[in-house]
């Protein structure tokens, strides 16, 4: 095994509001190795994006807090660093694509001058050959014709090309790490699906660690070696990808696998979809123990009491981790009995 | 499946960005006095405001002497333990007008801006819901009613139904009248392309019962904030009538008119002039701090 | 629900232009959003309506309601065009047709109780209800859909994503309408609220005869949900047929395309059909006459081919 590229320990953040501290992320811990592709999956509220961002020092400070942890990137942790040094990493060797590729362009400067910004911070490349790079990346994430289109405004571009314009920003100064954070549900099934694939190929020709936060587990199917759910803050449970999907450990993912529509035979015989009840806690005031908990069939009085902890899954694949203190697999079957 | 505690799904940095014509997040009337009472300053325009109301009620039983008995004795009279704000330039007790001169002057801002309500919001209603030619004919109204310079229209309006405090009161309505049909024009516009006005359309409500239901309701914050704001400077443009003599008429106490005449004897009896002063700076402080913290509670995003 | 059945829904010839100006403000050409859109919904059937941002599928569903009336093209509804009605005939029509938006968030007025929200429906069509009558049906129809009927008092934000769409939807059903238009309903909800908002519908369905137009970009929903398949691009329906056969079979390119992009939620597969894909490939779709190919099956077949 490599060494980390990120090692994130114990990170938790709040935020200050009207109505109490919102505890976004509860002491959220792992790690990516160079050139892995992690699939953070989670549902609005589960923290996925806010420890990105707070690891970026992207979150407004305040109403938002980092209440504790460490996230060391190649060693340094990023939350000691100064503003300007943090500068220097976020756009450089860690690139990022949003969900919303018509906010994140500044709409009033052409493509070319916004791609040329960070090449010139970054790398430090005269105008000419961050001209001739900008140029490059456009090719490089298929955008046909791009000496022309370079010197063209953003609503020039479709969503999809926009996002692709977003990608080469990202990618432009060979970042060693490229976090796309719900970067194609904006987008149309058949754009998001060109949009994936091209990620993939870049990922091969490059070779850098992705994280790729989303809610869709079918992409997360697709492109990551690892994948990691998230739930009000927390990691429930984090493994290889083929492990995850064929042998969940936690209730909370196996609810998400079971509620996909089945599409199995005619209509006629369907069975009706699986439905997680109840909704997402309110994040200012978690339960004590599993914040799944209340929504969980399987609980166990612990469950509702103590928070488990992340850690290797009986007679699962190494490096499979979950936080329950019930055994599902054992559950499941005992459920198929009956 | 529902469960008892009301659900946040969206961490403060998801919250879902509304228009910013809603004055949200709205409902529970014991929020609102938390997020006002987060702010001292707004806390104390309320009480000033609330102080002086109660002043201007209880006028008779609060104030020493009648405002407009006149004591030969006190001609001019310095501050004394008799009379603590000193006498004016017929001997009549300065304390006494200032306390009677509240009803005039926040009476002036109160009445002049519930005119300027009663006839903007209507307009600006329908203005913004109608549109079309309603739309433009209103418009056009506004923009004339904005051309025509307020002391202008006060001094015409003097001019034929004579100089009085109502006469001033409807100059000073009629002026800031456009000023909310044009905030109230941009409000229900706003709100009009709200998804659940289609909704309501969707149900079989009438266009009337729209306006006055679902899109009134959400406007209302925005106006009430206007409206306290528009009340300082109507207790201003009031003062300043009355300072004219185009507006509360003598004996009857005003602070405008209270400042008229103590102009003439600035330098022997100054205390004329700080007393009435002091009262208009601290009304209007009162409602603009006031108006400002109002804002701020009912629409936490709007700070800058 | 039998094909004998008259229809509770018949578009004919659907067409909604909107003119755009040109830049001396003079007239312009038009911008078919919409063109010569034809389908019929059953008693107790569910259309899906899929296709892409722009392809015209929520201007159908606004155009189907009257709320935003079609240029040409005949919407009968019961039998009736709801092109002769009065506005206040239409008026009275919205007690049999309703619709529930994408965004609970956003169709929530958020300055009116639930309950009033709710009950609204009674005031505007059940004139003669009292109070307490109405306050009884409205609880009956927050137990209905799921919520209790304690919460009748409190405001949208009070709410969940979920429970604010289960509002919008109680208050669809409180006149018992014979169709009501989807619109995205689950496209703004979390992944396992989805499933709570979707058995909820086909519930209702099956216990009130209800008919649904379903718009919706979700493949994999339609699929489940829907009995037959719309699928438009740019303003037209390509393909048309039961949701089982489309999916089994897709015809015109555009549908293949369109099927092909929807990821597997199982590694294996979704990683084949990654490696497959051919991107960079956009197909300019055929688009000629829908043509019967099989009972009950359309599709727009490629002028040549047709000829």
């Amino acid at each position: 095994m490599t060494k980390p590229l990120l090692d994130v320990r114990d990170l938790a953040v709040a935020f200050d509001t009207d109505g109490g501290a919102v505890h976004a992320v509860n002491g959220v811990s792992y790690t990516l190795r160079e050139g892995e592709t992690l699939g953070i999956v989670g549902e609005s509220g589960s923290g996925k994006s806010v420890h990105v961002l707070a690891m970026l020092g992207l979150i407004p400070r305040p109403p938002g807090r980092i209440t504790g942890g460490q996230v060391l990137f190649e060693g340094r942790d990023l939350l000691a660093l100064k503003e300007r040094e943090l500068q220097k990493i976020r756009g450089g060797a860690i690139g990022f694509v949003f969900q919303d590729p018509m906010s994140s362009l500044n709409p009033g400067m052409t493509v070319a001058a916004q791609i040329v910004e960070p090449l010139r911070i970054h790398l430090g490349l005269d105008a000419r050959g961050a001209r001739a790079r900008a140029k490059d990346l456009l090719d490089l994430v298929r955008i046909p014709n791009a000496a022309a289109r370079l010197d063209q405004y953003p609503h020039e571009f479709s969503g999809g090309q926009r996002q692709r314009v977003m990608i080469a920003i990202g990618l432009s100064c060979r970042p060693k790490l490229l976090i796309a954070d719900e970067a194609t549900t904006a987008l149309d099934v058949t754009v998001q699906a060109e949009i994936v694939a091209l990620v993939q190929e870049l990922k091969r020709e490059l070779g850098m660690a992705i994280i790729w936060i989303t809610h869709d587990l079918g992409v997360v199917a697709g492109i990551s070696d690892t994948v990691q759910v998230m739930y009000a803050g927390r990691i429930l449970e984090r493994g290889p990808v083929d492990d995850i999907f064929a042998d969940p450990r936690n209730a909370y993912t196996l609810g998400l696998l079971r509620s996909l529509p089945d599409l199995s035979g005619s209509r006629a015989g369907r069975r009706r979809l699986h439905q997680i009840e109840g909704a997402p806690p309110d994040m200012r005031h978690l339960p004590p123990g599993d914040p799944f908990a209340p929504r969980n069939a399987f609980a166990t009085p612990r469950c509702r009491a103590e928070m488990p902890p992340l850690s290797q899954a009986h007679g699962a694949a190494p490096g499979h981790l979950v936080a329950a203190w019930y055994d599902l697999p054992k559950l499941l079957a005992a459920e198929a009995v009956r | 499946m529902s469960t008892g505690t009301p659900i946040a799904e969206t961490t403060a940095l998801a919250a879902p960005a509304g228009s910013p014509a809603l004055l949200q997040e709205p409902g529970t009337l014991s929020a609102f006095w938390r997020r006002l009472r987060a702010r001292p300053s707004a806390v104390a325009g309320l009480v000033i405001v609330g102080l002086l109301i109660l002043m201007a009620v209880f006028a008779p039983w609060i104030a020493p002497y009648d405002p407009t008995a006149t004591d030969w004795g006190n001609v001019r009279g310095a501050p004394s333990l008799a009379h603590p704000f000193g006498g004016d330039e017929v001997g009549r007790d300065v304390l006494a007008r200032i306390i009677y001169g509240a009803r005039a002057s926040l009476g002036a801002g109160l009445v002049s801006v519930a005119l300027a309500v009663s006839l903007g919001l209507p307009l600006g209603l329908l203005a913004g819901y109608a549109g079309g030619w309603i739309d433009g004919a209103i418009s056009r109204l506004t923009d004339a009613l904005l051309a025509i310079p307020f002391l202008i229209l006060a001094i015409a309006l003097a001019a034929f139904l004579g100089p009085s405090l109502v006469n001033a009161m409807i100059a000073i309505g009629l002026s800031a009248t456009s000023t909310f049909i044009r905030l109230t024009r941009a409000q229900v516009r706003a709100v009009a392309a709200e998804e659940f006005v289609e909704a309501a359309r969707a149900l079989g409500n009438p266009p009337w019962r729209i306006a006055i239901r679902h899109i009134l309701p959400n406007i209302v914050p925005a106006i009430l904030v206007q409206a306290t704001l528009t009340i300082a400077a109507a207790i201003i443009a009031e003062a300043s009538l009355s300072f004219l003599g185009l507006g509360q008429q003598p004996p009857e106490p005003s602070w405008g008119a209270m400042l008229n005449t103590a102009k003439n004897f600035m330098d022997q009896a100054p205390w004329m002039a700080i007393w009435p002063g002091l009262s208009i700076f601290l009304a209007v402080l009162a409602f603009n701090l006031f108006g400002d913290g109002l804002r701020d509670a009912l629409d936490p995003r709007q700070r800058t | 629900m039998s094909p004998q059945d008259p229809p509770v829904v018949s578009v004919r010839d659907l067409a909604k232009h909107y003119p755009l100006r040109s830049w001396w403000g003079g007239k312009g050409s038009v911008f078919r959003a919409v063109e010569g859109v034809s389908f019929d919904i059953r008693p107790g059937e569910t259309l899906g309506l899929v296709g892409e941002s722009g392809s015209g599928k929520s201007t159908i569903g606004r155009a189907v309601t009257m709320l935003n009336p079609p240029t040409s093209g005949t919407i009968a509804f019961e039998g009736t065009d709801l092109a002769t009605l009065s506005a206040g005939a239409m008026r009275r029509m919205r007690a049999r047709m309703q619709t529930v938006f994408q965004d609970p968030y956003a169709a929530l007025n958020p300055r009116m109780s639930a309950g009033d929200y709710v009950a609204e429906a009674f005031v505007l069509h059940r004139r003669e209800m009292r109070g307490p009558e109405r306050r009884e049906a409205v609880a009956a129809l927050f137990q209905r859909v799921g919520l209790d009927p304690r919460f009748m008092g409190r405001y949208p934000h009070q709410f969940s994503g979920g429970q604010r769409q289960r509002i919008c939807i109680a208050r669809a059903i409180a006149l018992k309408p014979s169709f009501i238009v989807a619109d995205e309903p689950i496209a703004a909800l979390d992944v396992s609220i989805q499933a709570q908002v979707v058995n909820l519908l086909q519930d209702l369905q099956d216990e009130m005869g209800l008919s649904y137009l379903f718009i919706s970009h979700d493949l994999r929903m339609v699929r489940y949900l829907c009995h037959r398949v719309a699928v438009l691009w740019r303003g037209r329906i390509v393909e048309m047929a039961e949701a089982d056969v489309l999916y089994a079979d897709p015809r015109h390119p555009y549908t293949r395309r369109l099927l092909a992009a929807v990821p597997l939620p199982d590694p294996a597969a979704e990683r084949a059909r990654l490696a497959a894909r051919d991107i960079g490939r956009h197909d300019q779709p055929p688009d000629g006459p829908l043509t019967e190919v099989a009972p009950g099956h359309w599709v727009a077949m490629p002028r040549i081919e047709a000829a």
